[in-house]
């Protein structure tokens, strides 16, 4: 199912492709703007939690941009992008006003496209290989928008394309964990005939996608009409079930399993351990963001509490910290602060979610680097101490290395701090498997082509192996697994 | 799935109830405990495994009623089922033949205490049992604990039933009379501090099975977080049994009232709604 250059080319040089080529000269291509992405404006949303921030682009806009797209003879943007979607067919398709064979286009190789369009650091990615951005001074196509407008436009159209599968061979395949490498994963193993069950620990499927990704980002809805295709293609799915737990691997050996696939997360957070962080009033965003996202709990007759502060510091810059500092906005907060040690440049949140988050009003404490917390007699956190921080010699993650100031010692207060410092491989599954190799960090040892684990029929993909990524890079993962795990149990037929 | 077939009421506020999840009671070891929600709007919240019959299929649950979530699972019926319920989770209880084992159930705390009785005497230890409660009518499973233990001892602080005082004279009179390898204890975090202040004043290594505010129980929030010898430990991946005289109960009471106000103004809105 990747994508080879031949297969390329052939598509490239289908008539209507050509066709609309010819149409619109490349010169006049070059004039349009790239296309500005319709947000709901700030005041609004920040009193909101479920109100998407990027509203979509109309069909017009997105005509229009799909005409900026050259068709280029070397798609270069396929390489950026981590599950080879056939980017410049969905674009001409769209520039074609055939929007439905578009969103097909894209479910040939992402199982998630709805949720891609959202989510994806498309600026990091396919955007970041376009001609535009390669060649020229002018911004990329707007590949993600253009992504997103396709997937909602066949949702919202009634009549949403079931990627074709072959004839079920009757092996059965078990996906532990429910997030975006299992997904992607599941949706190609399925189109291979293999019968797929993804097991999830929790009550709901998704993964980070629903407990992690705040609604004002990726509405649960839109999640869950991708789960829909999946099962309309076969996929069966099975919550409140922990692989290793509530059965063994052996057990489901036994049931007839002849592969696995383990995406189970990166789901321990980390602390920083220093003074007071085990104050009341101070969590986790995987605690903030599951009690808000997963459990409801900011919705009136929702059982699960969650904490609500005036003076909210979310310690952290990636995207985790944004979606917390925002959800901390929206829950009312008066000041919802971020607190990074390095400076916004090295942030590793996307550029995006940095200016929604400025335009909702929170403040960036960069620089800055907690040491210790204060809480009252009850235990309840009320204010912290941190010191500012300089910029050294790049150190090995290639970011300059913060270096705390002396004697830049300040106070803050504080009454809800969320630490988004990074999660840690969740050891419940592993720890299940001695013969699983593993790396000191507790990540699954991987052949990196074939996402392959030293037990033969086990791969693994996603953070577990990664330690802590992208929605994107899970399902990049999810798709070379299914890739290579059919070629091992083919073999193994064959032998 | 998850069918309550049993339910019990040990008391007006503590309650047992016989579940149907054969793949949870085929799996389970003593010390596991289970995620529990009960209804679409549910919380989730943590029980331990008291019992199990792996050839019927069945867990046994015991709750007092608390709060919202425990009155909603207490409110079900037999034929009823359980939203969701999730496990085993938590590491087992190490088991093993050292010899004596003074095992000691506060309130509830005895339910998830009877499995681990149970294991140590199999194991063919000497086992003697403290359980106490505030009065006779919280005195639970005392039946079932005297079916495996070879000595026990009941308190309760008003002294309806047994002796009167707390579960620590009824353990440190076991200490002083006999030679004790081990001790086990479960019950409200006060007594497990007191419990555990008492066994370390005569340096028996003790356990004990902490009960912290869960969201997934799963090792992914955090929420259970508790200092142990002064490193942080999640309490549903890395316990939840610890070394007692290790624990920081005072940080764990205090995390224990993370939520007192959010909790105090649910169990209103739930009492008026019914």
């Amino acid at each position: 199912m990747s994508l080879n250059p031949e297969y390329l080319k052939e598509e490239r040089s289908q008539a209507w492709r050509a066709e609309l080529r010819a149409k619109t000269k490349n010169k006049e291509r070059i004039l349009i703007p790239r296309v500005k992405m319709p947000e709901l404006a700030p005041a609004i949303r920040v009193k909101h939690q479920d109100k998407e921030v990027n509203m979509g682009l109309e069909l017009e806009q997105a005509l229009k941009e799909a005409t900026r797209c050259m068709d280029c003879v070397n798609p270069t943007c396929i390489e950026g992008c981590p599950v080879s979607i056939n980017i410049p067919k969905f674009i001409k398709y769209i520039e074609q006003g055939e929007i439905l064979m578009a969103a097909a286009t894209l479910k040939e190789t992402n199982a998630l496209p709805a949720v891609c369009g959202r989510v994806c650091p498309q600026e990091k990615q396919c955007e970041s290989r376009c001609f535009y951005v390669e060649k020229t001074d002018k911004p990329a196509v707007a590949i993600g928008h253009l992504e997103r407008f396709a997937a909602d436009y066949e949702r919202n159209s009634g009549s949403a394309n079931i990627p074709e599968t072959a004839l079920p061979n009757g092996i059965k395949i078990a996906a532990v964990g429910s997030g975006p490498a299992s997904l992607s994963f599941a949706g190609d193993m399925v189109k291979y005939g293999y019968d797929v069950t993804v097991f999830e620990a929790l009550h709901e499927i998704g993964g980070v996608l629903k407990y992690g990704i705040p609604e004002f980002r990726l509405p649960n809805s839109v999640v869950d009409f991708e789960l829909e295709n999946l099962r309309k293609m076969g996929v069966k799915f099975e919550t409140n079930y922990i692989v290793g737990r509530t059965s063994s691997f052996d057990d489901l050996r036994e049931e007839g399993y002849e592969g696995f696939f383990i995406a189970s997360g990166a789901g321990l957070p980390r602390f920083m351990e220093i003074p007071g962080e085990n104050y009341n009033g101070i969590l986790s965003s995987n605690e903030y963001l599951t009690r808000v996202n997963l459990m409801g709990a900011s919705i009136e007759g929702k059982d699960t509490p969650v904490l609500k502060g005036k003076y909210v510091a979310v310690i952290g810059g990636g995207n985790t910290a944004m979606d917390s500092v925002r959800t901390a906005l929206r829950l009312g907060a008066q000041r919802a602060m971020i607190i990074y040690r390095r400076s916004e440049a090295e942030m590793p949140a996307r550029v995006e979610e940095v200016k929604h988050a400025k335009e909702e009003g929170v403040e960036f404490m960069t620089l800055c680097n907690p040491l210790e917390y204060f809480a009252d007699e009850k235990g309840r956190v009320t204010g912290m101490r941190l010191n500012r921080m300089g910029l050294g010699e790049p150190d090995s993650s290639g970011r300059r290395r913060p270096m705390p100031i002396e004697g830049s010692e300040f106070e803050l207060d504080v009454d809800l701090v969320v630490v988004a410092v990074g999660v840690s491989p969740n050891p419940l599954v592993p720890s299940c498997l001695p013969d699983l190799k593993i790396t000191k960090w507790g990540t699954i040892v991987v052949d990196e082509d074939k996402m392959q684990s030293s037990i033969s029929e086990m791969f693994a993909g996603g953070d577990i192996v990664r330690g802590g990524a992208t929605v994107i890079l899970a399902m990049g993962d999810g798709r070379r697994a299914a890739e290579n795990m059919h070629h091992y149990i083919q073999n193994k037929a064959n032998h | 799935m998850n069918r309550i077939l049993e339910k019990t009421y040990f008391s007006d506020k503590v309650v047992q109830l016989v579940v149907e999840s054969p793949l949870i009671a085929k799996s389970r070891k003593p010390g596991n405990f289970v995620i529990l929600r009960i209804g679409e709007d549910g919380e989730r919240f943590p029980l331990t495994i008291s019992d199990a019959d792996p050839v019927r299929g069945t867990i046994t649950l015991v709750v007092q009623i608390m709060g919202v979530s425990s009155s909603k699972l207490v409110a079900l019926e037999p034929g009823d089922s359980i939203t969701d319920l999730v496990g085993p989770l938590g590491k087992p209880t190490h088991i093993e033949n050292i010899g004596t084992v003074l095992a000691a159930g506060g309130g509830v705390g005895v339910a998830p205490l009877l499995p681990i009785v149970e294991a140590f005497k199999k194991a063919g230890n000497r086992v003697v049992t403290v359980i106490a409660a505030r009065n006779k009518d919280l005195i639970i499973l005392e039946d079932e604990i005297r079916k495996w233990s070879d000595e026990v001892i009941v308190m309760t602080d008003d002294g309806s039933y047994g002796r009167q005082g707390l579960v620590t004279a009824g353990m440190e009179e076991i200490i002083q009379r006999e030679k004790v390898n081990e001790c086990i204890v479960i019950g409200p975090a006060i007594m497990m501090k007191f419990a555990s202040l008492l066994t370390k004043k005569y340096n028996i290594p003790t356990q004990a099975s902490l009960n912290s505010i869960m969201v997934d129980g799963t090792g992914m929030c955090g929420a259970c977080r508790v200092s142990v010898g002064g490193k942080t430990k999640f309490t549903c991946v890395d316990g939840p049994e610890f070394d007692a005289h290790q624990v920081d109960f005072d940080e764990m009471l205090m995390r224990l009232g993370g939520y007192i106000q959010e909790e105090r103004k649910a169990s209103e809105i739930y009492s008026q709604k019914l």
